[in-house]
């Protein structure tokens, strides 16, 4: 079995640099490569294209690298939970390509697969549609969405083995497995990093393919943006 | 008296039907999931990759990891399933969801929809509502009659950016039922209780068809 482990995420992290595109795993702030994002911050590299699907909050996640101007561009489904962020948009600072969340998701997965592009009715009629070929399918207009590739696509699993495959624990799976496949470099964080065979075969989400570097993160602080709960009877 | 937002969302579990898988957006759509009607198994899909969503959970049971599209924590029903968001969107996009509620700042009387941006003032995106809109059969927007400002949201036009182009089925507001017809209208249904056909006809930008009696919604 090929050892994918490195020691930390300053190691996981090495060879990111100024102007590169990464992308980052997760949901809101469920699911997000905690230990790579505080690398990035501690790395200081700049200019970085970020493809998530959200932008983090204020103080937390991808907040953490805007706070610091690294980024340059965001593509992203959703923005609305990041006063900075929509601060720096709207000052022309920060670029930004909003995409229906879908098509985000299929874009990763599809630069992974290696399908170039693909028929999408997601965004047909709308500013998202305009400017990309249009063809009728089963009496349907669809848009013609490209591929997204990355040179580094970080993800967070729950579990991994030390040749990369991957569990993912409830929704924190989310963008992590279409990410996964789409970096020329992929770099998982894991709760728990394990020996080959102690994971099922039957039970892994990721198969460790697509995944180059590993290691076990710490001090994960897996903040939660709405706690909503109920009252027990 | 016109319906409150709990009250939108009571009229739209009427429109529930037993086996379906059902999308929820954000805001009153998600108040639907208290009015199931007894007997009735629906199962709930959140499109950040969860099937069989059930209540929040007990006060120190929140679980980081197990949260919905609104990023509000959340429980798993017995039989629920986690899954990617390639895999969500497949489900969405391939018509494999039977009903989507969702919110909207303007609908037109062609079923077109805009939720997503003000230009200038709000921009945080569409999420998965432009993938929502443009894949799913059946469609009911639940919203307020009007705006803050008293403004009709059912349009002849909208006048924001689009979500989606003529996929609006029906629209459930605080005043009425109404459906979207093939060659462009809003045609009421049902009233809210209480609710004249005439404020109906007052609250409406859009074109408003109203052939014979209008019954009062049954809640």
């Amino acid at each position: 079995m090929i050892n994918k482990v490195v020691s930390s995420a300053h190691h996981a992290c090495s060879g990111i640099e100024h102007g590169m595109t990464i992308m980052l795993g997760g949901f809101g702030l469920c699911g997000i490569p905690e230990n790579c994002i505080a690398e990035l911050v501690k790395m200081q590299v700049k200019e970085l294209t970020c493809i998530s699907n959200n932008a983090g909050v204020d103080d937390f996640g991808l907040g953490l690298l805007l706070q610091q101007r690294q980024i340059r561009k965001m593509i992203s489904s959703y923005v609305g939970e990041n006063d900075e962020f929509e601060r720096q948009m709207l000052s022309g600072e920060l670029e930004v390509d909003l995409i229906p969340q879908g098509s985000l998701a299929e874009r990763c997965r599809a630069g992974g697969a290696g399908i170039p592009a693909f028929f999408t009715p997601a965004g047909y009629g709308t500013e998202v549609g305009e400017g990309k070929e249009v063809r009728i399918f089963n009496d349907k207009p669809h848009i013609l969405e490209s591929a997204l590739t990355a040179d580094y696509a970080i993800v967070k699993a729950w579990k991994g083995d030390k040749t990369g495959n991957l569990i993912f624990k409830g929704t924190a799976r989310n963008f992590n497995p279409p990410m996964a496949m789409a970096g020329k470099i992929t770099i998982a964080e894991v709760e728990e990093l394990v020996e080959p065979g102690e994971l099922d075969p039957n039970q892994i989400h990721t198969p460790g393919i697509f995944v180059q570097r590993i290691f076990k993160g710490e001090g994960y602080q897996k903040r939660i943006e709405q706690r909503t709960t109920r009252k027990k009877a | 008296m016109a319906l409150d937002k709990n009250g939108i969302a009571k009229r739209i579990a009427q429109e529930l039907q037993d086996g379906w898988y059902v999308n929820l957006g954000i805001g009153i759509p998600t108040l639907v999931a208290n009015h199931i009607p007894e007997g009735m198994s629906v199962d709930f899909q959140s499109e950040n990759g969860i099937l069989g969503m059930g209540p929040f959970p007990y006060e120190g049971e929140e679980d980081a990891d197990l949260i919905n599209a609104g990023k509000q924590t959340i429980t798993a029903l017995d039989g629920a399933v986690y899954f990617d968001s390639s895999t969500s969107f497949a489900m969405i996009r391939g018509q494999h969801v039977q009903l989507t509620v969702l919110g909207a700042m303007e609908v037109s009387e062609n079923g077109d929809i805009a939720n997503w941006k003000i230009p200038g003032k709000m921009v945080k995106g569409m999420g998965g509502a432009m993938d929502l809109v443009a894949s799913a059969d059946n469609i009911i927007v639940a919203m307020m009659h009007a705006n803050k400002k008293g403004e009709s949201k059912l349009l002849n036009n909208c006048s924001l950016p689009l979500t989606g182009v003529g996929c609006v089925k029906k629209v459930v507001t605080n005043l009425a039922v109404l459906e979207i017809v093939k060659d462009g209208g809003f045609k009421l249904l049902e009233r809210a209780p209480g609710v004249s056909v005439q404020e109906i006809k007052s609250a409406t930008q859009g074109k408003l068809i109203i052939e014979g009696d209008i019954p009062e919604m049954s809640l």
